[in-house]
């Protein structure tokens, strides 16, 4: 396979990846205004931008924080390059450029949602479309990996694909819990109380794991279990420790493809022995947030080295 | 002869009646309730949509795609037809490809007089360094498109020869497989020759034409596009998929240890042949344009040294622009030694003084064209030009006569379309698709016909808002 076509791949699939997991963070968030006084709302939307990253280009183009302006930068935003439109027409055109390592279901699937959602998103999104439009978004992730899993040959395109998914996946995960843990600090000493509770219940909610979290724990809300389910439950697919084992599944094939390893191998074990058999207490006291930062760096370290192993740039 | 005076409908005769060709395809289609016909045809634009058949339009908004409007009508073409069409163009590929390597070699047909060397000379496709080259298998066109039109029951001529990177192949696949789709019964009603098999045919044609650098086991075949921005992008991704091979831009190419090698995940990987879609002055930055990033710096010195097989072979658009066009007769009869079996138009070299008199004392009734232009872009089409636009011409024309030909107005032939108001006909023409191989010439049945929409249009160029129909060659 050509390296160009690898990266076509890769990138592919971490922008489906991101254009899904910022629907769901608006998604929570937008359930989240709706049970809030005016005030806390305002601080939601503020943290969604402060999550994606985007506070300046977003308060050079906005007087303050509200929804509708909120998520109409973020799903289309002229002045936010990075916008959820442009994310899927990079996903689109990644797709063309490998056009023929993937399967004919899967550029269908890509090319429907792409025409589908830049119809909606080219005007404003209203208080009354933007629910359809957020499902529209997370539908559109679950089709290309349906169709990708129903239709794609096993082979090295496959896994490029999957790399690209779970190291973007891993990427949102952690920032979201980082952001939110860094809102929640002050209140840290309050665990229990009701404002805690919503709060972390909305970290649940924004990687789609509120319903089976609460299934598993009875209910019961506190940030040392959500913890130890967000980085440790490797049943949870959202989860680090989950990422991390798919994404070694996949360099794992890659290797054993091209009978070498290479410095994404080294990357990935150094990675894995920080993270295994980790208690959530070990975490917590060695700092949440500097454990994320240091997860992060790695996880960013680990795409560029497959980008080199693998011939992605001449 | 056409039945009105005017027009040759491929479908109905003067009278009304049905042709032959069509008379079992217009039972079926009597026989189709009207709102199915008209949800199919809805249909049919989703498919294209979704599928992704598109094409930009150059000038337009960088990004925009557009599809070619497909019409649902086939056109008909008889077995007895097809036949004597084909031989035609087999006979004319042949002269080309003699023709193309006697202008790089000895010239014989210069020297016999027949040719003048100024149309060599003056000609800006014609590469220096082709001189003396014999391409592997000496095959210079591997794959040509001749466009022919119609003007009655046995009249076609050949408008245009296509030898440098014809386009359109897609279509003719895409528009089969959708009718198949749509109309699946029609199909066992009436015998239609197959076009499936052409990217098959393709991959076979280009691998029996390795280089001498060539390893053995399974040739390595690669498509040169110059990227997802190109007009033709989706066809070069299509006919890559199709055919197993790679598809690289030049940025995945580089020249190591003598050969074109690609940038694959396992490392670099040398290329057989190369089914290139970018033009000669794109292809080698050292040889050509050295601001060309569509190319690979030093493939053409690896060309001549045998390590790679460029198809179309650099230097073949020397034998299709129109100054040449209107020589072919002579080049056929040359080259095989025979009467050509399909015709020219009648065309005026505006470099002849003569001739060009004629053509200034008729542009109102003449199409004038670039000798080096395409697309239907650079013409005149005298009969439907306004007083202004005739005048303006007229001064290109005198300004620089050589670079001009004209040929009459021809009375295209017809085929209907499906309109909501019910058939309609509408001028077309017809570019079946030639593979050249040492193991022979071989045409697929049919080829893409392309249909002008507007009422009484005679431009069907796709960049002009012409639109496409399957083409059938029935069986006997």
């Amino acid at each position: 396979m050509l390296g160009r076509t690898a990266n076509g791949l890769f990138w592919m699939f971490r922008y489906l990846e991101r254009a899904e997991n910022t629907a769901r963070l608006l998604e929570a968030a937008l359930r989240m205004a709706l049970t809030r006084d005016i005030v806390a709302a305002e601080a939601e939307w503020r943290s969604v931008i402060a999550t994606l990253g985007l506070q300046q280009a977003y308060e050079a183009a906005n007087e303050g924080y509200d929804g509708l302006s909120v998520w109409n930068f973020v799903l289309r935003g002229p002045s936010n390059p990075g916008n959820v439109r442009a994310m899927f027409g990079a996903v689109r055109s990644n797709a063309r450029m490998a056009r023929i390592n993937i399967s004919s279901d899967v550029w269908e699937a890509v090319n429907d949602n792409w025409m589908k959602l830049d119809k909606l998103l080219a005007r404003p999104v209203g208080q009354t479309a933007v629910g359809e439009v957020l499902g529209a978004i997370r539908r559109a992730g679950t089709q290309v990996h349906g169709a990708f899993d129903g239709s794609m040959l096993r082979d090295e395109g496959f896994h490029f694909a999957r790399a690209g998914t779970f190291i973007e996946r891993a990427d949102s995960t952690a920032r979201i819990l980082d952001m939110k843990y860094f809102l929640l600090l002050p209140s840290l000493s309050y665990v229990g109380s009701s404002l805690d509770t919503g709060q972390w219940e909305q970290v649940l909610r924004s990687v789609a794991g509120a319903r089976v979290y609460s299934w598993l724990n009875a209910g019961q809300i506190e940030a040392r279990g959500i913890v130890d389910f967000l980085v440790l439950d490797d049943r949870f697919p959202r989860s680090l420790a989950f990422c991390r084992g798919a994404l070694r599944e996949c360099l794992g094939a890659l290797a054993r493809a091209h009978g070498v390893e290479g410095g994404c191998h080294a990357l990935m074990r150094d990675a894995d022995t920080r993270i295994s058999h980790l208690s959530v207490d070990q975490i917590f006291d060695q700092g949440l947030h500097e454990f994320l930062v240091d997860f992060l760096a790695r996880n960013a370290a680990i795409s560029r080295a497959i980008a080199e192993d693998y011939r992605f740039h001449a | 002869m056409n039945d009105d005076g005017g027009t040759f409908d491929e479908m109905f005769d003067g009278s009304g009646q049905t042709r032959p060709a069509y008379a079992e395809y217009c039972r079926w289609f009597d026989e189709q309730p009207g709102e199915v016909l008209k949800r199919k045809n809805r249909e049919a634009d989703d498919t294209f949509r979704r599928t992704g058949i598109t094409f930009n339009v150059y000038g337009e908004n960088e990004a925009e795609e557009r599809l070619i409007p497909f019409d649902m009508v086939p056109r008909i073409i008889t077995a007895a037809e097809w036949r004597r069409l084909s031989r035609g163009i087999e006979q004319r590929v042949r002269a080309l490809n003699s023709f193309l390597y006697d202008l790089y070699h000895r010239q014989e047909i210069v020297r016999a007089g027949r040719l003048p060397e100024r149309l060599l000379r003056a000609n800006d496709a014609w590469l220096a360094n082709m001189v003396g080259f014999t391409p592997p298998g000496g095959i210079y066109t591997h794959i040509v498109g001749i466009d022919l039109v119609r003007t009655g029951p046995d009249e076609f001529f050949v408008l245009e020869d296509n030898a440098r990177t014809p386009s359109g192949v897609s279509y003719m696949l895409e528009n089969r497989e959708t009718m198949m789709a749509m109309f699946p019964d029609l199909f066992s009603r009436v015998g239609v020759e197959s076009v499936s098999n052409y990217p098959r045919r393709l991959a076979r044609s280009l691998a029996a034409c390795v280089p001498p650098a060539f390893r053995g086991g399974r040739a390595t075949v690669a498509v040169l596009t110059p990227g997802i921005y190109n007009s033709a992008y989706f066809e070069h991704a299509f006919l890559a998929d199709q055919m197993g091979a790679e598809l690289v831009e030049g940025s995945d190419l580089r020249v190591v240890e003598d050969r074109v090698q690609m940038r694959t995940t396992r490392g670099y990987k040398p290329i057989d042949v190369l089914y290139r879609r970018v033009d000669d002055e794109f292809l080698d930055p050292l040889t050509f344009n050295p601001d060309s990033v569509l190319g690979v710096p030093g493939i053409m010195d690896v060309y001549r040294a045998g390590g790679i097989t460029i198809a179309n072979a650099p230097g073949t658009g020397v034998a299709d622009d129109k100054a040449i066009y209107s020589f072919m007769p002579e080049i056929v009869e040359f080259y095989t030694g025979e009467k050509p079996l399909l015709p020219n138009v009648q065309t005026w070299r505006c470099a002849d003084p003569d001739s060009l008199a004629y053509v200034l004392d008729n542009l109102a009734e003449l199409v004038v064209k670039e000798v080096h232009g395409s697309g239907g872009y650079g013409m005149l089409i005298g009969p439907t030009a306004s007083r202004k636009e005739i005048k303006a011409f007229r001064e290109k024309l005198e300004a620089r006569p050589e670079n001009y030909i004209a040929q009459p107005t021809l009375a295209l032939s017809t085929c209907p379309i499906y309109t909501r108001a019910g058939l309609a006909p509408r001028h077309v023409d017809l570019r079946p698709f030639v593979l050249v191989s040492p193991e022979g010439i071989d045409i697929t049945p049919g080829g893409l016909t392309r249909v002008a929409l507007k009422k009484g249009s005679l431009v069907v160029n796709s960049s002009q808002g012409g639109g496409t129909k399957d083409t059938w060659v029935l069986k006997d």
